[in-house]
């Protein structure tokens, strides 16, 4: 029983510390990442959430001055995201990344999605057609748009960018998808159909979600992780975190009492 | 429990409120039971009347409470320390009403008594013994809720096996009456129902105080026994 509980690792973060130029953001974070379910990451303005969540692609090598110690290892081949001999562009085929607001190409719908794939080198049109339908029906979006892959994708409502974003990030097969905040500009009824997608993508694809709404972090995830001042507080399953949390400042922020 | 105040301080109030509710309907629950002893004892018929018309207000409380729970719960979206309350409360008042009944129905069987010129307390022996135990478990049940006290709740628990033990006992002695003397049957079978309706309250004592222990600690005690130990 308890070892068909234990859900098996696609991440882990080990001793990992993240450095602003002096300034250290995170501080030893020790946390798992389990494979194909869902981890919401929450906490206050300022905590640390996304910085964490963009280490995971690497993002921060597109400045100089941060620094990275400790390891991020990815599993099954347990490599170290982090390590100087990986190539980022590699990590970024293997982490897709969903941001805030939408933020399509100024190009067509079929080439936002096409984009990964050719830079990966992929040109043979009928590949590419093949795999742009899979993403955008991955993305649960196809249905609306497959009549019109050549209309340019920024005329899509808010929502429909945001799914094809999604779409975008699914093509090039990735393992670990990260969302930050990817609703936090969408009306109510887009916000529920990014939920239901990403309820119906963990079957595939382990997700990782920084979400400023709690409710929306008990909805969707199966972990949880509590962040405060560049530290975890605390991980655990949602159910168990939004019920009965262990630690005081984590319950505090999640019933509000902050300050 | 959480101590600390919420960022909305009216979320604080309502919350407050919901509390003080619950212990204002628990005080009208516990007078409707010691009154229904005391009619029992003193053959006071009188105030059978006044538990009838408190079961009113009881009643109206609770479908107040369970209202104050619901706008909480789609307004606030309680969770963790804040959601337990709430839920233990939607669960506390339905006991406290059904504790309410119970006296009602104890204080309706000696008024029958009285009426049919019979004087119950010389009848089942020990009933008040049972009874002041049972309206105890009742006091410290809310005791335990207003000071979010879980030792205290589990002390109710515990206690209740000293009540089903008393009720059993009283039973049997009743059954002996009656088939030594056939005349005290019709008083006997009431005060047997007076006798379980003690027995009853003692258990809603208890659902209270594991609920109060749900929310102070977030464990289900109920189906348990291990757990009250």
């Amino acid at each position: 029983m308890q070892i068909h509980d234990q859900p098996q690792l696609k991440a882990e973060a080990r001793n990992f510390n993240f450095f602003y130029g002096e300034a250290q953001a995170l501080k030893k974070i020790n946390m798992p990442i389990y494979d194909k379910k869902v981890t919401a990451l929450i906490g206050p303005s300022g905590c640390g959430k996304s910085t964490y969540l963009r280490s995971f692609n690497r993002m921060h090598d597109l400045y100089p001055g941060n620094r990275y110690e400790g390891e991020i290892r990815f599993f099954p081949d347990n490599t170290n995201l982090l390590s100087p001999e990986v190539d980022p562009i590699e990590v970024r085929m293997r982490v897709g990344m969903v941001f805030q607001k939408p933020n399509p190409f100024p190009k067509t719908i079929y080439e936002n999605v096409a984009y990964g794939l050719r830079v990966r080198g992929e040109n043979n049109k009928r590949v590419l057609d093949d795999k742009v339908e899979q993403a955008l029906r991955g993305a649960a979006i196809w249905e609306e748009v497959k009549d019109r892959l050549q209309d340019l994708a920024p005329n899509l409502s808010g929502g429909q960018q945001q799914r094809l974003c999604i779409a975008r990030a699914l093509a090039t097969d990735p393992e670990l998808l990260l969302f930050d905040e990817p609703t936090s500009a969408l009306d109510p009824i887009a916000t529920g159909a990014i939920e239901e997608l990403v309820h119906e993508l963990k079957k595939r694809v382990t997700i990782l979600i920084v979400t400023h709404n709690m409710q929306q972090a008990a909805r969707v995830s199966d972990y949880t992780a509590y962040m405060y001042l560049g530290e975890m507080v605390e991980f655990g399953k949602t159910d168990e975190i939004f019920i009965k949390p262990k630690d005081k400042r984590t319950e505090d922020y999640i019933t509000g009492r902050m300050g | 429990m959480n101590d600390s105040q919420h960022l909305s301080s009216q979320f604080d109030e309502d919350l407050s409120r919901l509390r003080t509710h619950v212990l204002q309907m628990g005080g009208l629950v516990e007078t409707q039971v010691s009154g229904a002893i005391d009619a029992y004892t003193t053959g006071e018929v009188a105030s059978v009347k006044s538990i009838v018309e408190t079961d009113r207000k009881v009643n109206e409380l609770e479908k107040a409470i369970d209202d104050d729970c619901a706008h909480i719960i789609a307004k606030r979206q309680p969770a963790a320390s804040d959601l337990r309350l709430v839920l233990g409360i939607s669960k506390i008042v339905t006991d406290l009403e059904r504790a309410g009944d119970e006296a009602k129905k104890i204080a309706k069987g000696v008024r029958r008594i009285y009426e049919a010129g019979h004087m119950p307390s010389q009848y089942g022996v020990g009933i008040r013994h049972l009874a002041e135990a049972a309206l105890a478990m009742v006091r410290q049940a809310l005791d335990a809720f207003a000071r979010m006290d879980g030792e205290r709740a589990l002390a109710v628990i515990r206690a209740d096996n000293d009540v089903d033990v008393e009720f059993k006992s009283i039973i049997r002695q009743l059954i002996t009456h009656m088939m030594e003397d056939p005349r005290t049957i019709t008083t006997s079978i009431e005060i047997i129902s007076i006798a379980r309706a003690i027995e009853r309250i003692g258990d809603h004592a208890k659902n209270i105080s594991e609920q109060v222990i749900f929310v102070v600690e977030g464990r289900d005690i109920r189906h348990n026994k291990e757990a009250i130990k």
